[in-house]
């Protein structure tokens, strides 16, 4: 068991400013396995997510006590390479965020970025993200058009696949369906399935349902706090805290 | 109620009107002065004649179209490089407090007079080139000479008259790129560097080439500074050291004695300068057009 812990969490404080966001957060986060995180909104999981790659470090005034550990390194100490941190622990966001390029160029941002630059490297990478994501039948005779003319769901799958094209280990996901229509929801649910063979997924979601669909363990978090972590099957029907149990069966206010 | 908003509605109508009736009437007043000229005296003639000697009648433009079109270009070539870094570092790199001091002297530089900017450049670039560029480029052509009113006086100056409106106008379009763009790029390992390059000047391009189209603008329209700088010979420039005048340059100071002929070809002039800025008013228009597309 232990060995299967991807990221360690231990008594991670975060500050806005004045504001405490996170409260002594302890977790564990296993290999190859899906971990939702739900909550109330302005409970901290999307802040507790974005310390994990440390996205928070582009707000001004946050400041971070405590450790995060990606496979037992410390990803805040100082030698920690935060451009190396960021290749292993993808991200997928709230809103489908496609670059003004081609689908093409999108796919390929990462890798370039990263060093590749063999056309024929290049190639494979992008066929073999897109079919990960799976969207490379949908676009495969127009990956030279602008990526911002696809749907809203193609344009999250391509964010996929984009985050999938430079190999990471952990895939973040802020609320990646919530601006999805029910038919593309389903799609990047099936897809989360089949990606955690390959990846540790984290994944915040508002939506109970979701979580009880695609993740194998579940936290709950309530200002600022965990309130528990656990299988998501104990969660759903056998929580361990009544705070726990009054939000999924959504007596919280 | 009614007849008070008819009455506003027609105060506004005749405002919008009173606009556009003046480009139309300025238009047509100067076709109407400069064309006899440019017909008797024949457009190719006029264009690429290279002579402009208004007391022997020999109105040949050449040299003040090569010196506004040389003019303009050096101060884009500087201007523009400088102008872009100054946004980028004001949109992306600088902390707040920097920018605070930074953003209100790049827009103090819009407020000042033209005639200050000529006064500047008199006294202190023309000097300047005469006295320490000069010998510099000796050493590699040794029959170089100037007096040190030139187009790189006028360049350098100018440059700086456009550095409010590209800096202004690309710094509004970088920070007007959408967060989540930064963000994405950010998550997947790029640097902030790489970032800015690859993805959030791409994504601003329509209005940094904007900004650079209207500074161009101003750059061919300015008067006054260049008149003070540049030397106003009517010759083909052969170096960026020659002194050479300008279209705007030669209509302020020729208009005040020139004979009838002298004065129909002065519109002539103007006639060229009103092409050249609507050229350049359509060249962006479709630029942009075909970036906006991309």
């Amino acid at each position: 068991m232990v060995n299967n812990t991807k990221i360690k969490v231990r008594n991670l404080n975060l500050f806005y400013g004045e504001h405490q966001a996170l409260i002594d957060v302890n977790m564990d986060i296993m290999k190859n396995k899906v971990t939702a995180l739900i909550g109330p909104s302005g409970c901290g999981k999307s802040t507790f997510l974005r310390t994990l790659n440390r996205m928070n470090d582009l707000i001004d005034g946050v400041k971070i006590k405590g450790d995060v550990l990606l496979d037992d390194v410390d990803i805040y100490g100082n030698e920690s390479d935060l451009i190396n941190l960021r290749k292993n622990v993808g991200m997928v966001f709230q809103k489908p965020n496609p670059f003004p390029k081609t689908i093409y160029e999108n796919v390929a941002y990462g890798p370039k970025i990263h060093g590749i630059k063999k056309k024929s490297e290049l190639d494979e990478i992008v066929e073999k993200s897109l079919k990960g994501a799976a969207l490379w039948d949908e676009v495969k005779d127009r990956l030279d058009k602008p990526a911002l003319g696809l749907s809203g769901g193609q344009q999250q799958r391509l964010c996929i696949a984009r985050c999938l094209a430079v190999e990471p280990d952990v895939i973040l996901m802020d609320e990646p369906t919530s601006a999805l229509d029910p038919i593309s929801t389903v799609k990047v649910e099936n897809l989360l399935d089949e990606l955690k063979a390959k990846y540790t997924i984290v994944i915040v979601t508002h939506n109970m349902q979701q979580a009880g669909r695609v993740s194998d363990y579940t936290s709950f978090f309530l200002n600022g706090k965990i309130i528990e972590t656990d299988l998501t099957e104990n969660i759903f029907s056998n929580p361990r805290d009544k705070r726990t149990e009054d939000y999924i069966t959504g007596r919280f206010s | 109620m009614k007849i008070h908003e008819k009455i506003i509605e027609t105060i506004l109508f005749i405002c919008a009107a009173i606009a556009t009736l003046s480009v139309l009437l300025i238009t047509v007043f100067i076709f109407k002065e400069g064309l006899p000229v440019l017909k008797s005296y024949g457009v190719f003639n006029f264009i690429f004649g290279k002579t402009w000697s208004p007391t022997n009648e020999q109105f040949g433009a050449l040299p003040m179209i090569m010196g506004s079109i040389s003019v303009t270009l050096g101060a884009l070539v500087i201007g523009v490089p400088m102008g872009i870094a100054c946004a980028i570092f004001l949109a992306e790199i600088a902390p707040k407090s920097v920018v605070k001091i930074f953003k209100p002297a790049v827009e103090l530089l819009a407020g000042i007079p033209s005639v200050v900017y000529g006064f500047f450049g008199l006294a202190v670039v023309v000097p300047i080139i005469r006295t320490n560029i000069l010998p510099i480029i000796q050493k590699f052509n040794p029959d170089a000479n100037t007096s040190g009113y030139s187009i790189l006086g006028g360049a350098i100056i100018l440059a700086v008259m456009i550095l409010p409106t590209i800096v202004n106008i690309s710094e509004n379009a970088i920070k007007a790129v959408p967060f989540e763009y930064k963000q994405g790029s950010l998550a997947l390992g790029a640097s902030h560097f790489e970032t800015i390059t690859k993805v959030i000047i791409p994504a601003a391009k329509s209005g940094i080439i904007t900004s650079i189209v209207l500074g161009m603008g101003r750059a061919v329209g300015e008067t006054m500074a260049v008149i003070l700088i540049t030397g106003n010979m009517p010759k083909v420039p052969g170096s960026v050291l020659d002194s050479v005048a300008t279209l705007t340059g030669t209509i302020a100071m020729e208009m005040g004695y020139a004979g009838p002929m002298h004065q129909r070809a002065l519109f002539a002039t103007g006639i060229i300068l009103f092409v050249f800025i609507m050229m350049l008013n359509i060249i962006a228009s479709t630029t942009l057009k075909r970036v906006g597309r991309g």
